[in-house]
């Protein structure tokens, strides 16, 4: 699936991959500072590296309304500067110390990283604090950075139909909540935005009370916990954490379908979204339920949705399912698939419906259950080889209302989901009234 | 010993690595270590695209495609099955030069899972309905591809590069050519390219070398002795300072460029490492980065890289820009590259390009993927276990004079073979 759960700063150096789910770690530690910024230790003794994450508790999702694309936006331009280091001087001197560094942007969250060796960590964490509250913007940085910022959402979108139908597809399945408008912003309000936009943004949201930093690597808590009330910890509280106050998405009431047609589509493709709850929305297990039911629904060659579709029934080239569980509000499932030479999109489009109901239908099968079970819970044993992944998992969850008993305890809750709840889950949250169904098509002569 | 540290610079990486020599011939590099209960496994074979007959363009990569879709007494769902009730990750990947492998599992399931990995790698059983399935997926993949950008002016820059060489031509293949390919050309290819002089393999994890040893007779010792390769010639850049339009109705020009680079066998090599960093690499440091983005704007991805054919040596960058500024991002990019060449780096560009690629080379390392990928790549350029601590010093021992004179090699006169595809203002096609 090509959707954008979060945007990077820039193209070259890689975001970590986002999480699938969560990690069983046992020595992570947790502190909260005095100011209310939270502080997550997960410790990785295998090499003298460490990386370094600060998550805001914001994203496209609390942009004000006119101003989309304002988190995005002043995530690139953090880099310009404060007083005491000038714009270049952070990036300059991380580079100088042999480390990486990028920054993204999702709904809910606009994160800061680096990668760097660990006797540098404290040096970030001091030009990482300088940021948070000394941000300094000139017309001179913003406007340059505005016109990087449309040529970002030219190279992401508008070169780009399939790109488009997935703006239409949020736009359509979200019509009051946030979620439906793109992460990097509508070209129009772009356009707008003014350095007073991103300043009144900075102002509101980056405070130590909605702040967690999150460090992953070869070093010691309580060392790091010193570090922190040195650094962060000298930021004065502002006040009570910024609210997110987003209007609610109403009950879902009719299927949708979209359909974008352009003479640069060569191979057509199918996709349907469904809107369900998330980790933070969801009722004690739902979650789990429905990361199961992904899993065997669209997780890999041996789900349902690729056993029947492209196997036996030959009407795709390929099939899945993926649920988009970390999130504030209520998220996200994805199905999409790839039809065979020949085969038109309605065709396929009930093929879907077919392979749906079943699975609403009846309870998969022990053998089924356990193969998606095994996967989701060894890949949170591959991430511990990942300290990015880890970090990455952490930072997630608690910017989305999660806490790190939550993560702990995710392998445990995923091996309890029975048959009997992926059924439930599927017949309660895979209703046709709550999806969109987005058609990707070439131009064709014929009126279709 | 409990941790892999490889990394623990300043000490020594390379002691950390053991060579393990299996009785079938093959030697593996190995990293063991008990951190995380998994093993990880890369290998690399020669014999990428560059060895797809004519007409047969895309078969290295189909035969990527179909060695996981069943082998020895699995059908591919029985495989498929079999490998996701191990949780085993298990890839395979052609590039031009060569067919690589990935092969991870938990340490517990070590033993099912190196005979499932064997067995892909020995009896892949290309069975018709799976071989079409792979087809009809690749197929699927090109024509997603067919009017993107990216992909297009990738394409159009090898067509004018590499005019009559096989890296003009397509790994995965066009259309015509995927169609044409049989059971026959897997099972040919195959045997040519799987043979024990042929493989570079790397082991990261928990397992010790005696079993290391005995794991790698089952899985190579029914390869070939010799490969069967068809060489490939060496070849340089052509074309440079022409240009090449592809028009595409989106408003956005996206820019291929490049010229001749340095291989990594010339004493020059290094200090051009250093000459590419300052001017196209890292993430926000760069001149390309400064002059395109942070001062005018026009970009938000541009960058250069020495790119790392076998028989080719490049420079290679990229630029996505407006239509109606990419005649100035092109000049700007070109200016940059004159300007470099004529005056080099300030000791103080050198000094800070030295301090980024020395100190994050660690970062390299920090995964066991990572680990056994860099370890496969040091074989395949033909170095030993030592180069991981002699590299550093490489790259410390480039003088200013050194980076002068790579700078004037690496970009002559400043001229750039560009493709550019959109409606690009500014640029037309000459050359």
């Amino acid at each position: 699936m090509e959707s954008i759960a979060a945007i990077s700063l820039t193209p070259n150096v890689a975001a970590p991959a986002p999480a699938p789910a969560a990690h069983a770690a046992t020595a992570v530690s947790h502190f909260t500072l005095e100011n209310g910024m939270e502080v997550v230790v997960i410790p990785d003794n295998r090499t003298p590296v460490v990386t370094h994450m600060v998550w805001y508790k914001n994203g496209a999702a609390d942009d004000p309304l006119g101003k989309s694309g304002i988190a995005h936006f002043l995530e690139h331009l953090m880099f310009k500067g404060t007083k005491a280091n000038p714009q270049g001087a952070f990036s300059n001197h991380i580079a100088e110390l042999g480390g990486q560094e990028n920054a993204f942007t999702s709904y809910d969250y606009t994160a800061y990283f680096q990668r760097i060796g660990k006797e540098h960590l404290a040096t970030l964490m001091r030009f990482e604090a300088d940021r948070m509250h000394n941000l300094v913007l000139t017309d001179e940085v913003v406007l340059p950075e505005r016109d990087v910022v449309l040529e970002e959402r030219r190279m992401r979108t508008d070169n780009d139909p399939s790109a488009q139908l997935d703006e239409a597809v949020q736009a359509a399945l979200f019509s009051h909540h946030p979620y439906g408008t793109p992460i990097i912003g509508w070209k129009h309000e772009i356009e707008t935005l003014s350095r007073e936009d991103a300043l009144d943004y900075y102002t509101r949201f980056y405070t130590p009370e909605n702040a967690i930093l999150i460090v992953a690597g070869d070093v010691e808590p309580h060392e790091v916990l010193a570090l922190a009330n040195e650094t962060y910890g000298a930021i004065p509280a502002r006040a009570e954490p910024p609210a997110r106050r987003r209007p609610k998405e109403p009950p879902p009431r009719a299927e949708r379908r979209v359909t974008l047609s352009d003479e640069k589509v060569e191979q057509p493709a199918h996709e349907r979204l469904f809107t369900v709850p998330s980790y933070a929305t969801a009722e004690p297990g739902e979650a789990e339920a429905l990361e199961v039911l992904a899993h065997v629904l669209g997780g890999g060659p041996t789900s349902v949705l690729y056993e029947t579709l492209v196997e036996e029934e030959k009407l795709a080239v390929s099939a899945g399912a993926y649920y988009l569980g970390s999130a504030l509000d209520d998220s996200r499932l994805y199905v999409f698939s790839t039809p065979a030479e020949g085969v038109e999109l309605e065709t396929l489009d009930a093929a879907v419906d077919r392979v749906l109901a079943r699975v609403a239908a009846s309870e998969p099968g022990a053998e089924a259950l356990q193969r998606a079970k095994t996967r989701l819970i060894a890949d949170a044993v591959y991430a511990q080889d990942s300290q990015v992944a880890l970090a990455r998992w952490y930072g997630e969850a608690l910017a989305t209302g999660l806490s790190v008993k939550d993560v702990a305890s995710w392998s445990d809750r995923i091996d309890a989901v029975t048959a009997q709840d992926v059924r439930k889950a599927a017949r309660k949250w895979l209703d046709k009234k709550r999806s969109v169904t987005g058609f990707l098509l070439p131009v064709t002569n014929a009126a279709a | 010993m409990t941790a892999h540290n490889v990394v623990a610079a300043p000490k020594s990486r390379a002691e950390h690595v053991q060579k393990v020599s299996a009785s079938c011939g093959v030697e593996a590099w190995l990293v063991e270590s008990y951190a995380v209960p998994l093993i990880s496994l890369e290998f690399s074979v020669r014999g990428g695209a560059s060895q797809d007959p004519a007409g047969k363009e895309g078969l290295a990569n189909l035969l990527a495609g179909t060695l996981d879709e069943g082998a020895g007494d699995l059908d591919s769902r029985a495989f498929h099955r079999a490998i996701e009730d191990l949780a085993i990750h298990l890839g395979f990947n052609a590039d031009a030069d060569s067919l690589s492998g990935h092969f991870q599992t938990l340490s517990r399931n070590a033993p099912q899972a190196f005979q499932l990995f064997a067995q892909a790698l020995n009896a892949p059983r290309f069975d018709e309905d799976a071989v079409e399935r792979v087809r009809g997926q690749i197929a699927a993949g090109l024509k997603r591809e067919a009017f993107d950008p990216e992909t297009m002016a990738g394409k159009a820059f090898r067509k004018a590069a590499f005019a009559g060489h096989a890296y003009a031509r397509p790994t995965r293949g066009e259309l015509s050519t995927v169609e044409s390919l049989s059971r026959r050309d897997l099972g040919a290819l195959r045997a040519r390219v799987f043979a024990r002089d042929n493989i570079k393999i790397a082991v990261v994890g928990a397992i010790d070398a005696a079993t290391l040893a005995s794991r790698l007779d089952a899985l190579l010792s029914g390869w070939a002795d010799k490969a069967d390769l068809v060489a490939t010639p060496d070849t340089e850049i052509a074309s440079v300072g022409a240009r090449k339009v592809v028009d595409l109705d989106v408003p956005q020009a996206t820019l291929r460029f490049g010229r001749p680079g340095l291989a990594k066998a010339d004493p020059d090599y290094f200090a051009a490492v250093t000459v590419n960093h300052i001017l196209g690499g890292g993430a926000f440091t760069s001149r390309l980065f400064n002059e395109v983005r942070e001062k005018r704007g026009l970009a938000y991805s541009v960058y250069s890289q020495l790119h790392e054919y076998d028989h080719c040596p490049a420079l290679l960058g990229a630029a996505a820009t407006k239509n109606e500024r990419a005649g100035e991002t092109l000049d700007v990019i070109e200016a940059q590259c004159r300007e470099l060449s004529e005056a080099g780096p300030s000791a103080e560009e050198l000094d800070k390009a030295k301090k980024f690629l020395i100190g994050s080379y660690a970062l390299r390392f920090d995964t066991s993927t990572k680990i056994a990928s860099q370890l496969v790549r040091i074989q395949l350029d033909g170095y030993d276990p030592s180069y991981l601590d002699e590299r550093n010093r490489r790259i410390e021992a480039v003088t200013l004079e050194d980076a002068k004179r790579a700078a004037k090699r690496l970009l002559g006169d400043g001229r750039l073979l560009v493709a550019a595809v959109g409606r690009p203002e500014g640029i037309a096609s000459r050359g």
